[in-house]
């Protein structure tokens, strides 16, 4: 029941993921990985304020191991983050690190703030 | 600043050149800006199925390796660091080896990898630990995950490219006269 939930709202993230990366994509040409790093840290606010609330079991496996952690991606981020330092853009690399750390880890609080004011 | 102009620039190693950057889907490559258009359900639906299967993974790892909020995540940084491992090798593969296969990536790269791996769950397991005073665990965990993340692109990538050698040089030298011609 948990494991279907969880497959349920990744059957969602994922796709999900997807089309923001080609939305984001299709008005940014640039070799930095806007489309994930926008889905990643989107996800992170998600998160952080899903996290923040008392949820019962099956719908904290829907959306927040299910939809938001595939919504995000660690594949992908390390993938885009190896491929810049290999082709030698390593200013790329590191603010790609830096940046989706600090976006991610800012929104995380700030969705949990948020869930905090909701009075979750 | 476009990746060809990059190329010119910093005079990239011919060998690792045709790899795309972003695994997901890059608009670099020409066939992956078509694909949703060739396949407007079979790539949504591969993705969702792969994610399904993905994310059932992640949570198998958690259930069997479990830790409480603001607890070091091994879970997490297992399941991230060997879906990193996947991805280089399945790179490879889609690129050099198998290139007629057109959901192989979608189905496994974002779908399966994209679903067994997570940034959001990485971040708030940071977030978790500095909330619980572990500053110095947050770190390792934040740090050690980065380090093997690379590390496992990389032996990704080599392991493929030894494996099929053969097969990469094969096609690499008949697209080049392709080309020549």
């Amino acid at each position: 029941m948990i494991t279907l939930m969880v497959a349920l709202g990744a059957a969602i993230g994922a796709p999900l993921r997807y089309f923001t990366d080609r939305f984001v994509q299709a008005r940014h040409d640039s070799v930095f990985p806007w489309g994930t790093h926008a889905a990643n840290a989107t996800a992170c606010l998600l998160l952080g304020f899903v996290s923040a609330l008392t949820l019962p079991e099956w719908a904290w496996a829907l959306l927040g191991t299910g939809l938001l952690g595939a919504l995000s991606t660690y594949s992908t981020f390390g993938y885009e983050t190896f491929r810049l330092l290999q082709s030698r853009a390593r200013f790329l690399a590191f603010a790609n690190v830096a940046a989706s750390i600090a976006a991610g880890l800012g929104a995380a609080f700030i969705g949990a703030a948020v869930a905090g004011a909701l009075g979750g | 600043m476009t990746r060809a102009g990059g190329a010119h620039a910093h005079e990239p190693d011919p060998e690792t050149v045709r790899l795309p950057v972003d695994s997901d889907v890059d608009f670099h490559v020409p066939r992956q800006v078509r694909e949703l258009r060739e396949a407007p359900w079979a790539v949504p639906v591969a993705i969702a199925l792969g994610g399904a299967i993905g994310a059932a993974a992640r949570h198998g790892v958690d259930v069997l390796l479990p830790h409480a909020p603001g607890e070091f995540a091994m879970s997490t940084l297992l399941v991230n660091v060997s879906g990193c491992l996947l991805i280089g090798f399945l790179m490879v593969v889609v690129t050099d080896v198998l290139p007629g296969l057109r959901l192989l990536r979608p189905f496994c790269g974002v779908g399966v990898l994209g679903g067994y791996t997570t940034f959001s769950t990485y971040v708030v397991d940071v977030q978790h630990m500095l909330n619980a005073g572990e500053a110095g665990p947050a770190l390792v965990y934040l740090g050690g995950t980065l380090v093997g993340a690379m590390a496992a692109v990389w032996a990704g990538i080599s392991l493929a490219e030894g494996v099929f050698r053969r097969r990469i040089t094969a096609r690499r030298e008949r697209d080049e006269e392709e080309v020549g011609r």
